[in-house]
């Protein structure tokens, strides 16, 4: 009776899973912090460093990430069993480039002030390594919800990086938040954290933080 | 029926094909879709930023609607033919800035002879009276690492400048990209672009930052760390200010 009992419990595992399973919240939940996209594996570091001035163009930039990697993971894995393995790399780029064209069509549309400032930075979501890296390492293999968990839970790790070097930029180089002056109209602004060079230090002693914390060591 | 080869060249030809398809329909018909709106957007930063060189502040915190409904009753739009004569056949809408100032000649910036050049004006008048008050002339030019443009406001005089916006598409942000600034832009108040023998001297950007020119009406502070992209500004208002000279003149000669 018990041998019966396990059985049906195996058989009915896969069907009743519920939605946010353990399995299913470490996806979202592990990309945050011990296998964040750019403070662990540093991918993506290019745009990190170029849209990280001002937060609220952060925030569109990590939208639309975030939106890119999703939904680009939910459909590669809905043809994961079709597409045929010589030509995946091309399909995946197909896919990915067209929902990055629609996403820089939209801000256009709807957030003309962002998108320019954003510019050329929306179409390089593209060739954003984390994107292509999560298709290739987990949507082609993995069923489409736990595949959307996974582009969410990167585009929010990728998010929280750029967020936290944006917030630093911002209220150091320029002595605002969201566009407001938090420290007084006779703050200089620092040159520094302005440029890229600023934003690759900021990035630089977040990673060294994260990992010293965590006990990170690089794999030789 | 038998299962589909998947390394088949048909299978891979016709996935690619259907993939191909399936993504050319969805964009074109989202960019079909966002056409319109994305045009209103840009007509808006264009009335946005020809009320701002000449109105300054006061436009400030006003919304969409707004600003195109003051723009609609207080600026006159024209195009200018090269020797400053009116083309009454040609919208402002219907020039593109960028081709326009690709005609001009790389070294000298001047429009080389028997070339024609369409420059749009604006002319934006007092609420109140129907007065012109300010004449708005937009100018393209490269700063350092890629095109810059913006307009510029003068005074009933055609000399004084009341105010200037400048834009980019790829300056150093913080260092160049500071044009865009109203700090920086602000200092162009007050400035004049013909000197007192009536000649155009244009107004030039200084190198190095801090400095005073309150007394020199041709001079404004540099931008530390941009010299170049303020150069290229130097260049852009001189090339245009060149070709809007000879509409100047006839107008200050009417006067």
């Amino acid at each position: 009776m018990s041998a019966e009992a396990i059985s049906t419990v195996e058989k009915a595992k896969p069907a009743s899973e519920p939605l946010f399973s353990k399995k299913n919240r470490k996806l979202i939940n592990n990309p945050l912090d011990a296998d964040n996209p750019i403070t662990v594996q540093v991918l993506g570091v290019c745009s990190a460093l170029a849209v990280t001035v001002k937060l609220i163009p952060t925030l569109y930039m990590c939208i639309s990430v975030t939106l890119v990697v999703a939904l680009s993971n939910l459909l590669i894995s809905l043809m994961r069993k079709v597409i045929p393995s010589r030509i995946r790399i091309i399909v995946q780029l197909l896919v990915v480039a067209s929902l990055v064209a629609v996403v820089d069509q939209m801000l256009q549309a709807y957030a003309y002030d962002v998108s320019k400032q954003l510019s050329v930075f929306v179409g390089l979501i593209i060739t954003n390594c984390i994107v292509m890296g999560r298709l290739e390492a987990f949507a082609l293999a993995n069923k489409p919800w736990p595949s959307v968990l996974d582009g969410i839970g990167n585009g929010l790790g990728y998010s929280m990086i750029l967020i936290i070097v944006a917030f630093f930029r911002e209220l150091l180089g320029s002595g605002s938040l969201f566009g407001y002056k938090v420290l007084g109209e006779n703050y200089l602004g620092n040159g520094v954290l302005m440029s890229p060079v600023g934003a690759c230090i900021a990035l630089g002693l977040l990673i060294w933080a994260q990992r010293a914390r965590n006990g990170y060591t690089e794999e030789a | 029926m038998s299962k589909l080869n998947k390394n088949s060249n048909g299978y891979i030809f016709g996935f690619a094909l259907l993939v191909i398809l399936f993504c050319g329909i969805l964009l074109s018909a989202v960019s079909g879709a966002l056409s319109e709106k994305q045009k209103t957007e840009r007509e808006l930063e264009r009335k946005k930023f020809i009320l701002k060189s000449a109105l300054g502040t006061a436009i400030d915190g006003k919304d969409k609607l707004a600003i195109s409904e003051l723009y609609d009753k207080i600026v006159e739009e024209k195009v200018l033919n090269g020797d400053g004569s009116v083309n009454p056949d040609v919208k402002v809408t219907e020039v593109n800035l960028r081709k326009e100032y690709k005609k001009l000649d790389n070294k000298t910036g001047l429009l080389p002879k028997g070339t024609e050049i369409s420059l749009p004006i604006y002319l934006v008048k007092n609420e109140q009276s129907g007065d012109v008050e300010y004449y708005v002339m937009p100018m393209y030019g490269f700063g350092l690492w890629d095109n810059i443009w913006g307009y510029i406001a003068l005074k009933s005089d055609l000399n004084t400048v009341e105010g200037v916006v400048f834009d980019h598409k790829g300056e150093t942000p913080g260092l160049g990209a500071r044009i865009t600034e109203e700090k920086v832009q602000s200092r162009y108040k007050g400035k004049q672009i013909f000197d007192q023998s009536h000649s155009l001297v244009s107004v030039v950007m200084q190198k190095g930052e801090g400095n005073d020119y309150a007394s020199d009406p041709h001079s404004v502070d540099g931008m530390s760390g941009a010299t170049l992209t303020g150069k290229g500004v130097n260049i852009m208002l001189d090339n245009y200010m060149k070709l809007y000279q000879p509409y100047m003149e006839s107008k200050m000669k009417k006067d």
